[in-house]
């Protein structure tokens, strides 16, 4: 027996909860087998998951790190785990190793800001953690401006917590937009950084935006064009990973690893990087 | 040495460019040695007349690359053929892998390549130049004062000692002579291992594919080796891996491999050339060579564009396997 | 110093192997280099380079990292690791030497790698000064002196002797075994060995091939070099650079499952093959000039940017001699930092 950990080897967690959320989205709660939170974490971190036989990946932890019961993963089918995944049922059991990568400064950077989230499709998946951060300890920040868009209503991630819990807090201002026009649906339609443009907001905040990169590389350019600086504008990059710790090789966007290095990137810092992305 | 100047392959690429008949030249490109050539793509006569390079060292076969190269392409390329190039090229495009009408086929003769390890073999490491002369390869070391000559038969490859045929066997257009197909012994060394009892035998390859580290460079030389996915690359095949994990998988990379060219391997040697382990791979893929021409007369795959090859031809003449197992049996 | 005579040698691996395995190239039948575990009557090739590099002694092309079972809906994780035994690795040269410490900087920063760990602290390194290099040699461009190695033992050869000098505890531990078959001696011998070395060293062809064109920073000034098409062209994305390369450690982690039980095994990976950055909705390295781009900005700029100018080449040269399409780094350093036309 060689006793000293390894980032490696994984522990077992449960799944003792599945939430649809979209036609191709559940959101799995994972805890350990004795009914604990697998480990810490913080806003923006990500888990490798596993089901032996099956495949690892890696995926944001959406959960906020504010929840000390359990862990969430919100998991579209896109591959070989995610396919599994979406068919399992509760009392699954799978492994999961991590936290890795660098979280959003939410205690640094973000602390005393105005904040507004920007998010489109599973792109909200990574936010919702930062989010329910920023909202337990919601003295620490100013005005949060949520803007989440995708194709039809039935698409919107975590729909429910946004209607129950999001839009009643105070001093926060949740923008939801679809894509194309849709029976029951009163609210915005249009894509995401058109609305961001159209809503017109001040630069007196840090913005964060995730979602597919076409998604990110228009709403910077509106951010951009609305006085942003690079500065003040977060996000976070999706590449194969095998390791989780910069060891393994493959995820790295010039010198930085995302696993390691990221998967939170300021974007004057991605402008440094080569164009990889 | 070669008989073709290097001067002679620049000038017929100098005047297809020049007509607008090619607007490419694939080509051996001079490396920091005298023998580490690389294949390359001039676009100009300029570029030619630095770098290219037409020697002892030329032995990389061009005909794959046509397959990418004529993707994409508007122009033509001029791409020079060696005799055993052309029987890759045939079966290539009897095998529809790339667009013959964006290729202008030079033919150019070949004494043989030779073989840089049996060079180091006879006068040692630390070579810094070669430099023919007449039937001598005169070579200059960092350990002696004076060159030593090695005779150019002497440190020729194994493919090239073997040589199945000096005859092109497609072309557009012919530089200098061809020449006839040789009654080579290049069976001989499958005759010898057939000899062996089947344990012997086994040790024998067991001790090759041991060595092997799973490069895929044989694969990936390999003018048989086409499919846009390889059932070693695709996750959805059960034989999907990136390293022999066990003795069992070091052979069954090279067994299926062999099995997936049979009939179809023209015998151009790549794949041992390329071998950064020294395994004699070609000897996999004679052996099929070898039972078929015994099973189902004389075969060359590559020596006639369009050519059914007996294992996707049936007729009823064909062996029947048990036939073909006794017969083997017979001969062991 | 101590000075062990070539009569000697087969008692010197006998009294080594007595406590340990000791690891040493020996010539195959194919007349390459290649390292093996001594056994009576295998002698010690002082050959330049071994086929394989020193790296798969302590990053194997293939390990088991852990096992599954899986019943129903439950999993139980079997940590499968013990304690590696002490092992020599015999006549390893300076530049192999140094892409041990290169392996460390990634294996052994937080979080670091168990299975890496164990067998680096349970290994002797004795270290065989060169002699004879090759003209595919270019270890002092990365500032490697081949002629006065480090490692846990250096040894120099001279004549049908070799002289040892220990520079480790682990080093002294060893030599102290050797203590009836050596006898002390003064560095005469050796002194000369290395000015004859020296002036070899003088002659070698790469011997200008210098590195301060590269090193961290320099992502912008490479990234986008229009020689990067020119120089891949007739790459065939094939893993030999990679595997025979004695830094290169990228890794792909896969599972094979025996109907009883899951085995999690790592392997060696390369950055040159087609699906190593492929996910399941894109590849963001689709060509071979990304991923050949990929190979030397890493070893060139992104490597020495992580780890205070220490670049991922030891200019063993092996990469030089294996390439089937004879590209390599020489030629890439070459063109990049302008004294060569691509």
């Amino acid at each position: 027996m060689y006793n000293a950990n390894d980032t490696l080897i994984p522990v077992v967690g449960v799944i003792t909860d599945i939430r649809i959320d979209t036609p191709d989205i559940k959101t799995f709660r994972v805890v350990t087998p004795e009914g604990a939170k697998p480990f810490d974490h913080r806003p923006g971190q990500c888990a490798m998951l596993s089901i032996p036989g099956v495949g690892e990946a890696m995926f944001s932890i959406t959960s906020s790190p504010t929840n000390t019961e359990f862990m969430e993963f919100s998991i579209k089918k896109c591959g070989c785990v995610t396919d599994w995944l979406h068919a399992a049922e509760v009392g699954q059991q799978l492994t999961l190793r991590g936290p890795y990568g660098k979280p959003f400064p939410v205690d640094e950077d973000f602390k005393g800001e105005n904040l507004l989230f920007i998010a489109g499709g599973v792109g909200l998946a990574p936010l919702r953690s930062v989010i329910n951060y920023c909202r337990h300890y919601r003295e620490n920040y100013g005005k949060i401006d949520i803007v989440y868009g995708s194709r039809s209503k039935d698409d919107l991630l975590d729909y429910q917590e946004i209607i129950d819990e999001w839009t009643k807090d105070t001093n926060v201002d949740v923008h939801l937009t679809i894509d194309n026009p849709q029976e029951g649906w009163d609210g915005h339609v249009g894509f995401v950084p058109n609305y961001v443009k159209e809503l017109g907001f001040d630069t007196n905040k840090t913005a964060v935006i995730c979602g597919p990169p076409i998604m990110i590389k228009f709403t910077l350019e509106g951010l951009v064009a609305l006085g942003f600086d690079k500065t003040q504008i977060f996000t976070t990059l999706e590449l194969r990973m095998k390791c989780g710790v910069g060891k393994c090789g493959r995820c790295n966007v010039g010198s930085k690893y995302v696993c390691k290095d990221g998967p939170v990137f300021r974007m004057d810092e991605l402008d440094e990087l080569p164009d990889e992305y | 040495m070669q008989k073709i100047t290097r001067e002679a392959l620049i000038e017929k690429a100098s005047s297809l460019l020049s007509n607008g008949t090619v607007t490419s030249v694939m080509g051996w490109k001079r490396g920091e040695f005298d023998y580490d050539v690389t294949p390359a793509v001039f676009e100009t006569v300029e570029e030619m007349e630095k770098d290219f390079v037409w020697s002892d060292f030329c032995g990389a076969n061009f005909s794959k690359y046509l397959v990418s190269k004529t993707q994409n392409s508007e122009g033509k390329i001029l791409v020079f053929l060696k005799p055993c190039d052309t029987y890759s090229f045939n079966q290539l495009l009897t095998e529809h892998r790339f667009d013959r009408e964006k290729v202008f086929a030079v033919a150019i003769p070949c004494e043989g390549m030779a073989d840089i390890s049996k060079i180091k073999a006879q006068v040692g490491e630390g070579i810094v130049e070669i430099e023919p002369k007449g039937e001598n390869l005169l070579i200059t070391t960092l350990y002696d004062e004076d060159k030593k000559a090695v005779n150019a038969a002497d440190v020729l490859a194994e493919r090239c000692v073997n040589c199945k045929s000096k005859k092109h066997v497609a072309y557009d257009e012919l530089l200098g002579e061809t020449g006839e197909i040789i009654d080579s012994n290049r069976f001989d060394e499958v005759a010898r291992i057939e000899a062996l009892t089947p344990d012997e035998r086994f040790a024998f390859w067991q001790n090759e594919l041991s060595k092997c580290i799973r490069c895929n460079a044989c694969r990936d030389v390999c003018p048989a080796c086409t499919c846009e996915k390889c059932v070693f690359d695709n996750p959805q095949s059960p034989v999907e891996n990136k390293a022999p994990t066990n003795e069992f998988e070091e052979k069954m990379f090279h067994i299926i491999r062999a099995f997936h060219v049979a009939g179809r391997c023209t015998d151009c040697g790549e794949c041992s050339r390329v071998c950064p382990q020294n395994i004699p791979l070609h000897l996999l893929n004679r052996k099929f060579i070898k039972d078929i021409n015994e099973f189902y007369g004389d075969y060359q795959a590559g020596a006639e564009e369009g050519s059914r090859a007996p294992l996707v031809d049936y007729t009823f003449d064909d062996i029947e396997a048990c036939d073909a197992v006794n017969r083997r049996d017979n001969n062991a | 110093m101590l000075k062990i005579t070539g009569d000697k040698f087969p008692k010197m691996f006998e009294i080594l192997s007595e406590s340990m395995s000791v690891y040493l190239p020996v010539k195959r039948s194919d007349g390459k280099t290649e390292y093996k575990k001594w056994q009576e009557g295998d002698l010690w090739s002082d050959a330049l380079n071994t086929e394989r590099s020193a790296k798969d002694f302590f990053f194997p092309q293939s390990e088991n990292l852990m096992k599954f079972k899986v019943e129903g809906k439950n999993i139980e994780v079997i940590d499968i690791r013990d304690e590696n035994e002490d092992f020599v690795i015999f006549g390893a040269k300076a530049c192999d030497v140094r892409s041990f410490e290169i392996l460390d900087r990634v294996f052994l920063t937080e979080p670091v790698d168990s299975f890496y760990k164990n067998r680096r602290e349970h290994a002797v390194v004795v270290t065989a000064a060169c002699s004879k290099p090759q003209e595919t040699c270019f270890c002092t461009s990365f500032d490697i002196d081949p002629i006065n190695p480090v490692g846990d033992i250096t040894l120099w050869r001279e004549a049908d002797a070799i002289y040892l000098e220990a520079k480790t505890e682990k080093g002294a531990a060893l030599v102290e075994k050797l203590s009836e078959i050596s006898e002390e001696c003064d560095n005469t011998e050796v002194e000369a060995g290395k000015a004859r070395t020296a002036k070899v060293f003088e002659k070698l062809p790469l011997k200008g091939l210098g590195n301060e064109k590269f090193g961290g920073g320099k992502t912008k000034e490479f990234f986008d070099s229009p020689l990067w098409a020119p120089l891949s062209e007739a790459c065939l994305g094939c893993g030999t650079c990679t595997f025979v390369c004695p830094t290169c450690q990228c890794y792909d982690i896969k599972e094979f499952n025996t109907g009883k039980e899951v085995i999690r095994y790592r392997c060696w990976d390369s950055c040159m093959y087609s699906d190593f950055t492929k996910m399941a909705h894109g590849n963001n390295r689709n060509s071979q000039v990304e991923r050949f781009r990929q190979r030397f900005m890493h070893k060139l700029v992104y490597f020495p940017e992580n780890n205070e100018g220490i670049f991922g080449c030891v200019g063993c040269g092996r990469c030089l001699s294996k390439c089937p399409i004879s590209m390599n780094i020489v030629k890439v350093m070459k063109a990049l930092g302008g004294s060569e036309n691509v």
